[in-house]
């Protein structure tokens, strides 16, 4: 089932750990422009598929290709130079700079590439930096809290600064790996609103989503994990009706 | 799965936007890398650091030192020599605060880098010239070679596995010396420089004549206070370079390395080149040092490199401040100022020093405080030490801070001195 217009396509995964299969025989295509939700039970292997795709964790066999080129065996770097940003389960921030710089970051290894030494050159010149990670800030509605330290702020906002970290760079393909875990309900809908106008800008997504209130607002394509296997795909209203995903995941909730 | 209904309940239209609402419209960009409305200017561009805050910084730092003379008279620390040592130790930790303070990676083998260039500038003034120009330069640029290659090992690791490989690689630096490279380092005596040395250079212009052997800048001989005024230009433009750095997106992105290592490496970074080049600036600034006591004593030493005293630099800039500017300068003079006046108080003196004691206490006073002063100044540095970790783990810097903000009330919330 080739999809035209893939970004990303993963193709006959395999991953082991010791004795477990986490991840057997597993084919995916990510349209682009997007968003393409991945649900399953804990234990699953969504976390680990999503490993595999940003490079952290090398598939036994099998392999990613993104845009066009294989990615399987490249460093985390270099696949994030390509196009793929990724926000955490936990958010991963610079903890010890403040809101500001944790996005100037990311903006300049886009400008900069993956090495670049600029040793004496005072930071304030870079204006174009300044102003692509405040007009991130802006969006995301962190604008105020830009020079406060990183870790002040609340676990919903680190979120978003973790989101403004990948967005500052457009990455072509965006993963999320539970974005509104541990959210209150009113950030998850904001987040929700967030990234849906992300979707109005053309980036393909990935969502990994426990929250099946999410994954039906946001989802154009579902597919579902269980034991390591993808046993449905479709439209979210195809993978509600399908009775097998009914059984294994959804246990008749919905 | 979360089935709660409080969470999956459908929401009003208000409840749906919430305050985002208030703010501008989510995404007002349509497509591409440039803004089509610009975030406003004025205070809001106001710079990442106050400019001028940088630069009082920068004329305070240079006139304290340059006046040690002045105002170290009172602690009986004004002589060339120990002044020499608090200026060429401020180097060796301000170089060290950038690979320990500002990318997170302890070293525990800086002193290899200080005693090589020490010897590298020892052999400049025997092979080439008694000017400090050649000896310094080389100094510094065997130190780096040196830092490349021990740097390019010892950061496969990070934590405690790197602070191991660099004091491993220090104390082989340091027995090589005792050993195998004696026809180098002239093992235990020490390399010295001698009046029948080829001096090439110094040979071209006939100067290589000289009856005691010491090293000159342009015929100013390296001796006493010429030897400090030296250290304390070194010693200022040490400053200024590692400020610069601080400021600069290089000096940011190994702030963001020992943050969140990992988040680096995931937005584009590859951290390994940034490490290895933090490495090797504090190996050239332990190497310059390292230079400097060579000129102003030409004698090199295996001693240098032993693993107290890659300790010591590490004390010295905890115990100033890691991370902050001016705290390893202040560790610095602090510790070297123990080792030399207070381990020098003997008893005649606490005695001389306490008369305003009447007669009986005075014994007692003595038989308290003779334990922390002489030879067991190691004491009260050890206390020192715990206390600052325990209560400032920022360093005196942190506790001048904290001082300043009761009488400011408050302040700035994040200071970057």
């Amino acid at each position: 089932m080739a999809v035209e217009n893939a970004v990303l396509t993963v193709a006959d995964v395999q991953k082991s750990f010791g004795g477990l299969r986490a991840l057997s025989e597993i084919d995916l295509q990510i349209e682009r422009g997007k968003t393409h939700a991945i649900i399953g039970p804990n234990g699953a292997g969504k976390s680990t598929l999503l490993n595999v795709c940003v490079g952290r964790i090398p598939p036994d066999e099998g392999a990613v290709v993104f845009k066009g080129q294989v990615i399987t065996g490249k460093k985390p770097h270099e696949i994030n130079q390509m196009g793929i940003a990724r926000v955490f389960q936990t958010p991963e921030i610079f903890a010890d700079l403040t809101v500001l710089q944790n996005v100037m970051v990311p903006a300049y290894a886009k400008r900069d590439g993956a090495v670049k030494f600029t040793l004496f050159h005072g930071m304030d010149k870079d204006t174009d930096i300044r102003l692509e990670a405040e007009q991130i800030l802006m969006d995301l509605g962190l604008a105020d809290k830009r020079h406060d330290d990183a870790d002040s702020m609340s676990r919903g906002d680190k979120r978003r600064l973790e989101l403004a970290m990948c967005l500052v760079q457009h990455p072509d393909l965006l993963l999320l790996d539970e974005p509104t875990a541990g959210m209150s309900r009113l950030d998850t809908n904001r987040t929700i609103d967030l990234l849906k106008s992300i979707k109005e800008r053309g980036m393909t997504k990935v969502i990994i989503e426990h929250d099946m209130h999410v994954v039906f607002s946001l989802a154009d394509k579902v597919s579902v994990l269980a034991q390591g296997r993808i046993i449905a795909e479709g439209t979210p209203d195809e993978v509600r009706a399908n009775p097998k995903v009914q059984e294994a995941y959804l246990g008749g909730a919905h | 799965m979360d089935t709660t209904p409080s969470k999956n309940a459908p929401l009003s239209e208000t409840e749906r936007v919430g305050p985002a609402a208030k703010e501008k419209s989510v995404f007002y960009r349509t497509s591409g890398r440039i803004a089509t409305q610009l975030p406003p200017r004025g205070p809001e561009m106001a710079p990442l650091w106050p400019p001028k805050a940088d630069i009082f910084m920068t004329i305070v730092f240079s006139a304290v030192v340059l006046t040690m003379p002045l105002w170290l008279q009172p602690f009986g620390a004004a002589y060339p020599d120990l002044m020499q040592r608090f200026a060429i130790f401020g180097i060796f930790a301000i170089g060290f605060n950038i690979l320990f303070g500002l990318t997170g990676y302890l070293s525990f083998g800086h002193a290899a880098f200080l005693g090589v260039g020490s010897y590298a500038a020892v052999w400049s003034f025997k092979l080439f010239s008694l000017n400090i120009i050649p000896a310094i330069i080389m100094a510094v640029v065997i130190a780096g070679a040196l830092a490349v290659a021990i740097g390019f090992v010892s950061l496969r690791r990070s934590g405690i596995y790197f602070s191991i490989l660099t004091l491993a690689f220090a104390q082989m630096c340091y027995n090589l010396a005792y050993s195998v490279l004696t026809p180098i380092t002239n093992g235990e005596t020490g390399l010295r420089v001698l009046s029948d040395d080829p001096r090439i250079i110094d040979a071209i212009f006939g100067t290589n004549e000289v009856p005691v052997p010491r090293a000159e800048l342009f015929g100013i001989s390296m001796q006493g206070m010429p030897g400090f005024w030296t250290s304390a230009v070194f010693l200022i433009a040490a400053f200024v370079v590692a400020l610069l750095i601080t400021r600069s997106p290089f000096g940011m992105m190994l702030r963001g390395i020992k943050s969140n290592q990992v988040r680096m490496s995931y937005v584009g970074f590859n951290t390994r080149p940034y490490t290895l080049m933090a490495f090797v600036i504090s190996g050239m600034y332990a190497g310059l040092a390292g230079g400097l006591l060579a000129v102003v004593d030409p004698l090199a030493g295996a001693e240098r490199m032993q693993w107290t005293a890659s300790g010591e630099v590490v004390l010295m800039t905890i115990l100033g401040g890691a991370g902050t500017l001016l705290g390893p300068f202040l560790g610095a003079v602090l510790i070297k100022y123990f080792e030399n006046i207070f381990s020098a108080l003997g008893d005649t003196t606490l005695r001389s020093m306490l008369e305003f004691i009447p007669e009986g206490l005075r014994d007692t006073a003595i038989a308290i405080i003779s334990p922390f002063v002489g030879d067991g100044w190691h004491l009260t540095l050890g206390v020192l030490f715990m206390l600052v970790v325990i209560f400032m783990p920022g360093g005196l810097i942190e506790g001048f801070r904290r001082i300043g903000r009761l009488f400011t009330g408050g302040g700035r919330k994040k200071e970057n001195g």
